[in-house]
């Protein structure tokens, strides 16, 4: 069968003419982050005073685009006006006319609404210029927060479906895998799989029906990458996903997306709606032969569901329970049929590398890790916020360079990587390279991407009873040695943070752990003993403060917890007796306070009362 | 907790979710978040009515699935649904003491879920994923960015106010 393809370029030429009839543009983040801050009243009032506006630049107009996640999500909401070179933050409602009349109007900056850099106090104008920003390498990214997310022609402009006109003009399915495998490409959604393998594995089977599926179920706490991506650039995800269809010989797919993303899964039904629309998929997709079609599947909130099995299982309609492998999902998969499963970010990276090289891409970060991975920076960070960066970047320039050091200028402890399947990294591994091998070697891993920073303030101990509660709540029950296991290691855990634990107790930690790793029969239990080991390696002594001396290092675990009142700056004010919810303050007028101590329920409140610091905790 | 059971279910409007899912099984997790959405839980009787109605399902395997998501909801829900996001991020920043104060302006003890008046009830997300907003707090579907035990408490107290003057 002869067939044409559409010129993609005469396409480009044709949106980017109708971008630049939008005049001044003014992109207006509405991630979730920002929309949570009020972005969407923002937006209304620019579109409401912003209407008849004739900009400084001579432009024809303004126009409000709404956009995906900026990722600087603690700043929000943010406004970018490429035009003027300027990035606002914090905006709010009542600060729009502002804008609109001193900058838009008349090319004075507001300066009240920039940036400030922790570090000089100073005014920073530009993206490029904030220290969040300008340590990143943004590819993955590079269009969230610049395009309108619910808009074909701006991802058109921005080169959008080149790739896969690409493909579809070299009509040979092997060389993708080629250029796949060549670039060095691993899951990004945690165990680091060599895409191209799975991609080879998977394209064994061609001739039958076959499936690609999309894992967008990203259910590990403290994580968003792929929430920005579906959000911010849904149609680099739809071309990654047309290209494995077409490199492996499917013509179906489905992406698995969490209930608890609606936003996501909404800008992704536009987006799919559009492209099929417009032939972009579906049947005969730019006048080739080739047809993809891609289903939305939404999750229904179970973390196991990320393991691929289970995430089968789960579309199938059924419990969300992994299943044995072998047979892998590449031979017998999706509705017993050969299927490739990749994540979102491994998805969105397929269209740049097609249209850059494989030796572009293999270019950047380490020997065996290739490619930029983008990290959900959370905790006690100054910038939290959703970052892009090479393989190997160094934990030290992600915590205190992109991400501005630690708040409140408190002490760095350490951070948790993975989620509650990965492992805590100190300050030993402040400046060590970050990639999958290195990160394994140090007992974490960099799972999803998730980059929980925690200061001295936060008991380590308690954060492994939390992960242990996690995913003990989310073991499926299928196998016992995760069903028991993590039951167990939950028992022994909260036993130690109230102050019961026994010195013996290590030592059946340690053996749990290595029971419940060995013998579970998906990643969620072979990975849950993660927290608990690694924090066991570095913070043995947390764990024996807690056993031994009955004592809470950081203060936090409240059964631990001893509030005492200190006489001498005790003033007599009575604050704190009326603040007490529980009346265990006694004392009188000018006198010193005391607090009894049978009645006191450590919650803390007299601590935030005290004018005269006399309150002590511990 | 025991699954409800409920009279007078608009069986009619089942068979439409239904049908506007071709009866397949594959699609019995977006029936049962479409009979939610609908009835605000998944009342026992409608469990038992789509594990009948579709081939190759029974009303054991519906209930396997209900109960394993922990999206469903065998008991009614509030009018007013509090999600606290108890992720990572948000843990660290404290988003325990926002799920004390809730619960006591709520009067809710442990194991309870639901207000007396129907009017609020109240659960744990893992993550919402705006960790950079950590802690928040989600009120049928509004999210509450960098919630304190003091600000919640405000939030609840605006709610419970609006909702005397409407009657």
């Amino acid at each position: 069968m002869t067939t044409t393809l559409i010129d993609i370029k005469k396409e480009q030429e044709k949106v980017k003419e109708q971008i630049k009839a939008q005049g001044l543009r003014v992109l207006v983040c509405a991630g979730t982050g920002c929309v949570a801050n009020g972005s969407l009243k923002v937006i209304e009032k620019f579109k409401e005073l912003g209407a008849n506006v004739r900009p400084m630049t001579h432009q024809d107009k303004v126009t409000i685009v709404p956009t995906g996640c900026h990722g600087f999500c603690e700043q929000g909401v943010l406004v970018v006006i490429p035009d003027l070179d300027i990035t606002y933050v914090r905006v709010k409602p009542e600060d729009v006319e502002e804008i609109v009349e001193s900058h838009i109007k008349e090319g004075k900056p507001v300066e009240r609404l920039l940036y400030v850099d922790p570090k000089t106090n100073e005014h920073v104008f530009k993206n490029e210029d904030i220290n969040f920003y300008a340590k990143q390498t943004r590819t993955t990214l590079a269009n969230c927060g610049e395009i309108n997310a619910e808009s074909l022609d701006e991802a058109l402009a921005t080169g959008a479906y080149e790739a896969l006109h690409k493909v579809l003009e070299q009509g040979n399915p092997d060389a993708v895998i080629e250029e796949i495998t060549k670039s060095g490409l691993r899951g990004r959604g945690g165990g680091g799989f060599p895409t191209g393998l799975k991609w080879k594995f998977t394209a064994a089977n061609r001739g039958g029906k076959s499936y690609v599926v999309c894992n967008g179920d990203e259910g590990d706490p403290g994580a968003f990458m792929d929430r920005s991506v579906m959000e911010g650039d849904p149609h680099k995800l739809l071309e990654g996903m047309a290209i494995a269809g077409y490199a492996i010989g499917a013509d179906e797919a489905y992406i698995y997306v969490r209930a608890e993303y609606p936003l996501a899964i909404h800008r992704l039904r536009v987006a799919i709606a559009e492209a099929e629309k417009r032939g972009y998929l579906g049947k005969n997709i730019m006048g080739s032969d080739f047809n993809f079609e891609i289903h939305i599947k939404e999750g229904a909130g179970a973390f196991v569901c990320g393991e691929e099995t289970a995430l089968i299982a789960s579309i199938e309609g059924e419990r969300g329970m992994p299943r044995p492998k072998p047979p892998f999902p590449a031979n017998k998969g999706l509705f017993g049929r050969p299927t490739l499963i990749n994540n979102v970010e491994t998805l969105a990276n397929v269209s740049t590398i097609i249209l850059k090289g494989a030796d572009w891409f293999s270019s950047m970060g380490t020997e065996k890790s290739k490619g930029t991975k983008t990290f959900a920076l959370t905790g006690e960070v100054n910038n939290t916020g959703l970052i892009e960066v090479p393989m190997g970047t160094t934990l030290r320039e992600i915590v205190f360079d992109i991400g501005g050091g630690i708040r409140g200028g408190k002490k760095f402890k350490a951070v948790q990587i993975g989620g509650p399947s990965g492992g805590c990294l100190t300050e030993e591994h402040l400046d060590l390279p970050m990639d999958y091998d290195n990160l394994i070697a140090a007992g974490a891993m960099v799972g999803s991407g998730g980059l929980v920073v925690m200061n001295e303030d936060t008991c380590i101990v308690e954060v492994a009873r939390f992960f242990m509660n996690f995913t003990q709540n989310e073991s499926c029950g299928k196998c016992v040695p995760c069903r028991e296991g993590t039951k167990n290691m939950l028992k022994i855990l909260e036993r130690i943070v109230k102050g019961k634990g026994e010195m013996k107790d290590i030592e059946t930690l340690e053996e749990l752990a290595t029971a419940v790793k060995d013998g579970s029969l998906c990643g969620l239990g072979k990975t849950a003993p993660n927290p608990v080991l690694s924090t066991l390696k570095y913070f043995k002594d947390e764990y024996i403060a807690h056993i031994k001396d009955k004592r809470c290092p950081a203060g936090v675990c409240e059964a631990m917890k001893v509030i005492t009142i200190d006489a001498e700056l005790c003033k007599g004010c009575t604050k704190c007796a009326r603040t007490c919810p529980v009346g265990a303050i006694e004392g009188t007028v000018r006198n010193p306070h005391h607090i009894d101590q049978s009645k006191c329920i450590k919650c803390g409140a007299c601590f935030n009362a005290c004018p005269f610091k006399a309150i002590k905790q511990n | 907790m025991s699954p409800q059971t409920q009279v007078g279910i608009d069986y009619a409007k089942v068979d439409e979710i239904l049908s506007s899912f071709d009866y397949k099984k594959s699609n019995l997790i977006a029936i049962l978040q479409k009979v939610q959405e609908e009835f605000r839980y998944l009342p026992l009787d409608i469990m038992t009515y789509i594990g009948t109605k579709i081939e190759g399902l029974s009303p054991a395997t519906v209930y396997g699935v209900a109960t394993f998501y922990a999206q469903f909801s065998l008991q009614p829900k509030g009018k007013y649904e509090i999600k606290v996001c108890d992720g990572t991020a948000c843990h660290v920043r404290g988003s325990m003491p926002v799920l004390n104060a809730i619960k006591q302006s709520l009067n809710l003890s442990d194991g309870k879920f639901t207000t007396e008046d129907g009017l609020f009830s109240l659960e744990t997300v893992s993550c919402l994923g705006a960790c950079g907003l950590a802690p928040v707090v989600v009120v049928n579907g509004k999210v509450y960015p960098q919630m304190t035990a003091d600000a919640i408490k405000i939030v609840i107290e605006t709610i419970m106010n609006e909702e005397k003057e409407g009657k």
